[in-house]
């Protein structure tokens, strides 16, 4: 059996196996017992991934399965993956096994929360799998029921509002979306038998007027997600009000969902107009990547920063994915990964602090490194990844993401990149602003002084977040060198028109 | 004609003979005795629902006035399939002290009206498809007003038979016009003679008017919410769920066999009244708070959808019709069995009132959820197959800019859902509903309901088969 659908059948089993269980404690065993379960695969998967390329596998995509679904439209249940999905399918699983530890003490309706978490999920594997755009396109949706819910009941603040609003952007996209990928399917009809595979799509040259029009489309229905300017406004509401483990889910890996999308589908198969349109979105994207960093200046909720923060380095995959050269793309992916990481890292924290706190207004708190030392170390290394200092993941994908774009010789890319990169200070500005007045200075009150240090299970999530954080940050070759073998084909046929 | 080719006519037949019966069998109960008449009518319904799934041959009778074939039997099974379901669900409401006396009328009325929209569906000229209408009409106004001392039942009878009058004669006059200039009523004769003429196109115009009125589409929208309010929960289901149905399945058959030469002409048309319905639908029922109300307006939103399909006007589109028809009974009629048990338990129909419902009746609430979902067209429910497919039969026309409006739409749509869902698991009461048990035959409908919204989508093999039997124009 394909290990791929082991990706699904397992997060199955344990919303099945959650349902039948008593209480909060047995819904959060089941579940964690299941994600570790899911990481574990998700490693295996990684490593025969590459030993299988290591054996000579040429092929785009590797564990192929198909299943004809719906014979008479051609729409079929098909699976493979390439080496950007096996990393993003084990960066998922490590959120959300990390998210599982951090919501450890949830008793409100556990089990309805671990199952809308883990359907959560399995929609972001889904999507991750599939090689069928209709297939694709079905996971992607099935986010919806369960992040509403999630936001909804769980959330904090103007719940409510905050889900609906999300629920409805990102609904909004998808309906681009559908629109996008009906062209993609008619227009395939042309050079063959009608179809949504993805690579049978990459074969064919579209005409350029149809390009045209289904181009932004497509970009930007995946751009809501990857919070495009202006867009995003989902973002920062949604993201503060959600509980820990969807922001970190949502932040971590539904946002590179999007970014992931732009890539994969809207300017792999449509690479002219991606070509021709690019300086749109690539503007769009500076002011993202800008606006995301100034934003999160203003902010006091930490939750708030945080989500202003991803807006900004959201804003930066798709920057670096604009500018269409084998470096900045590669730099787009390590950029997705480490954020990824990263900002889960971060929600989970805020998380923490804030089930001690019952505030995330920074004002309010102080001094907090000498009172939770470890949740504190683990928050400033959070912040010193996020501003890109060297030996964390953070520098890594932003070095290669700005060395990519200035290897464009014209002024517009030169001028962009040089205002992308002024984020950086910002980016510095805000965090350490941040580690000030949360971690250092004084006490503000008494009560803080008793509060315990991080649980075992959230020194957990937090480690687990850690680790690849720092592998990134230290051995990055292996990595970026095993991503080239899926960007490489994407490159060729974007610059073959050039 | 022999005996044999009265098979063609089964249905109708196994269903005038249960007609027969409950008449008869009503006269010889007791009055003590009379509710033991729902299960006798709702078994032997369910009896002909099963045997009308047995194949049969094709064929006609009467001279070509009533067609059988393949896809006519597929479309009564699901209007079959779905009044099974509402008999089930008003087991409770009839069992009630005032309705003792109207069991019989109840099953005999809707069984009439179906009757009624079989002959529609299987009608080879517009004089029975137009008999088929006028039965599946009047007594449906008898059942509006089925609660005779309700003002608001009384009401909706009313306004039913009014604007139900009102639209047979707006059909009636389009298919003068249609004869007056074919010279002939039975569908194959008026195809050969439909072309290039205004008469014939005034004559259309008005003959989709009238049957706008009873697929209820803006403009010809105004009866439903006030009909669907007043009406008895289980005839608002039915109205919603079969009638419209029926109303789909004919209007669908008559433009691709009838009007195959004029795609001209109703494709601006249906684009129109698609964009019309699907947008005032939707905007209407963001502010409802009667959940009956509420459902009216999101039914005539999804019959914009509807529309999508029957614009493609090849075997795509009217496979997409179908299967979206088969799966919006099981949806719709889960929605309305919850509305219809808690409204049978309480008396209360608005949303605010089922505020905290999940941490009372868990289950309703997720059966509703489940519902609302597949009617916003989300996996991994039906509702998500059935409308992507919808999108898909108008991309297949190049209509990208209606998909795009249409699915606008349906995120609007998203918005009132998931209203429900809010007030369901979201919102905090101190006086929720109370814990009640439903019945056994709303918890076998509503198992019926939910295994259709999981099951249908993913069955690949109902969207192949219906495909199989389906024609186009082409």
């Amino acid at each position: 059996m394909n290990i791929l659908n082991l990706l699904i059948i397992i997060p199955v089993l344990t919303v099945i196996g959650i349902v039948f269980t008593k209480d909060f404690k047995g819904a959060r065993v089941a579940a964690a017992a299941g994600m570790t379960l899911q990481l574990l695969t998700s490693v295996i998967l990684v490593i025969s991934f590459f030993a299988q390329r290591k054996a000579g596998m040429t092929g785009e995509f590797l564990f192929l399965s198909d299943f004809t679904w719906f014979k008479t439209l051609n729409i079929h249940y098909s699976v493979g993956v390439d080496s950007i999905a096996v990393w993003m399918i084990l960066l998922t699983s490590i959120v959300v096994f990390a998210g599982i530890f951090a919501s450890w003490q949830i008793e409100y309706l556990a089990r309805e929360f671990f199952i809308s978490l883990i359907l959560l999920a399995t929609g972001v594997f889904g999507f991750f799998i599939s090689v069928d755009l209709f297939t694709m396109f079905l996971f992607y949706e099935l986010a919806v029921i369960p992040m509403y819910l999630l936001i909804g009941i769980w959330g904090s603040g103007p719940k409510e509002y905050s889900a609906m609003k999300l629920t409805l952007m990102l609904m909004g996209g998808s309906a681009l979306l559908v629109v996008g990928l009906l062209g993609l399917y008619f227009y395939s009809s042309s050079a063959g038998p009608i179809t949504f595979n993805l690579l049978e799509l990459s074969k064919i040259s579209f005409p350029i007027a149809m390009q045209r029009f289904f181009f932004p489309f497509l970009f930007v229905g995946f751009g809501i997600l990857g919070a495009l300017f202006p867009l995003h406004t989902w973002s920062p509401d949604g993201h503060s009000s959600a509980p820990t483990a969807v922001s970190m889910l949502h932040a971590g890996v539904l946002m590179k969902l999007g970014g992931y999308g732009c890539l994969r589908v809207a300017m792999f198969l449509l690479p002219e107009a991606a070509n021709e349109m690019s300086w749109i979105f690539l503007i769009l994207a500076t002011i993202s990547i800008v606006y995301g960093a100034f934003g999160a200046i203003w902010q006091k909720d930490l939750k708030y920063i945080n989500a202003y923060s991803s807006v900004s380095h959201c804003g930066l995959v798709l920057f670096a994915l604009l500018m269409m050269n084998k470096t900045s793309m590669n730099g787009a992916v390590l950029q997705m990964i480490s954020h990824g990481l990263m900002t889960a890292l971060f929600f989970a924290l805020i998380g923490m602090i804030y089930g001690r706190t019952h505030t995330r207004n920074i004002d309010q708190m102080g001094g907090l490194m000498n009172v939770i030392p470890f949740l504190s170390v683990a928050y400033v290394i959070a912040g010193l990844a996020s501003l890109g200092l060297p030996g964390l993941s953070g520098f890594v994908a932003e070095m290669t993401v700005f060395i990519g774009a200035f290897q464009h010789p014209d002024t517009f890319h030169r001028v962009a990149t040089i205002i992308a990169t002024t984020s950086i200070v910002v980016t510095a500005v805000y965090i350490l602003r941040v580690v000030g007045k949360l971690l250092l200075g004084q006490i503000r009150e008494k009560e803080y002084l008793e509060f315990p240090d991080a649980k075992w299970y959230e020194r957990i999530s937090v480690v687990v977040l850690i680790m690849p954080i720092a592998i990134i940050g230290f051995y990055p070759s292996y990595l970026s060198s095993t991503l080239m073998d899926a960007l490489n084909p994407i490159v060729e046929r974007l610059t073959a028109m050039l | 004609m022999d005996i044999a080719s009265f098979n063609l006519m089964r249905n109708e037949l196994i269903l005038v003979g249960i007609v027969l019966i409950l008449l008869i069998a009503e006269i010889f109960t007791k009055n003590e005795n009379k509710h033991k008449l729902i299960s006798i009518g709702t078994i032997l319904f369910g009896v002909a629902t099963l045997i009308n799934f047995l194949p049969l041959p094709e064929g006609q009778l009467f001279g070509g006035s009533f067609q059988t074939t393949q896809i006519t039997m597929f479309m009564k099974s699901i209007l079959n399939m779905g009044v099974f379901i509402v008999f089930l669900q008003s087991f409770t409401w009839l069992k009630r002290e005032e309705n003792n006396g109207k069991i019989g009328e109840f099953f005999i009325l809707i069984i009439s009206t179906l009757i009624g929209m079989n002959f529609m569906i299987s009608s080879g000229d517009f004089l029975m498809m137009y008999i088929g209408l006028e039965l599946a009409t009047i007594p449906m106004a008898a059942l509006a007003a089925y609660e005779k001392f309700s003002e608001k039942s009384a009401e909706a009878g009313i306004k039913l038979i009014l604007t139900s009058a009102l639209s047979s004669g707006i059909l009636l006059y389009g298919l003068s016009f249609i004869y007056g200039t074919t010279g002939s009523i039975y569908f194959a004769d008026v195809v050969s003679n439909i072309g290039n003429n205004s008469l014939q196109t005034f004559g259309f115009v008005f003959f989709v008017a009238g049957m706008a009125f009873k697929i209820s589409l803006v403009p010809f929208h105004l009866w439903t919410a006030d009909v669907y309010e007043g009406a008895p929960v289980n005839v608002t289901a039915y109205l919603s769920v079969v009638s419209k149905g029926a109303a789909v399945f004919t209007f669908m058959i008559i433009l691709y066999r009838v009007f195959s030469s004029i795609t001209a002409v109703w494709e601006p048309l249906l684009y129109t009244l698609a964009v019309a319905t699907m947008t005032i639908g939707n905007l209407f029922a963001l502010r409802q708070e009667n959940l009956k109300r509420f459902m009216a307006f999101s039914s005539i939103a999804q019959a914009g959808f509807i529309l999508l399909g029957i614009m493609q006007g090849g075997q795509l589109g009217m496979t997409t019709v179908v299967y979206f028809m088969l799966i919006y009974v099981f949806t719709n009629l889960a929605a309305f069995g919850v509305i219809s048990a808690i409204s049978e338990q309480t008396g209360k129909e608005n949303i605010s009132d089922y505020t905290s419902l999940y941490k009372t009746n868990p289950k309703l609430s997720l059966i509703l959820l489940l519902s609302m979902f597949s009617l916003a067209g989300i996996p991994p429910v039906a509702g998500f197959f059935g409308k992507f497919f919808l999108f898909t039969a108008a991309g297949a026309k190049g209509y990208y800019i209606l998909v795009l409006i249409a699915v606008l739409n349906a995120t609007v749509s998203l918005y009132y859902y998931l209203r429900v869902v809010k007030a369901m698991l979201i919102d905090k009461s101190d006086n929720p509903i109370a814990t009640f048990k439903t019945p056994w035959p709303m918890r076998i409908s509503l198992l019926i309901c939910v295994a259709g919204i999981f099951f249908i989508g993913f069955a690949s093999f109902i969207y192949q088969y219906i495909y199989n039997i389906s024609f186009g124009i082409n």
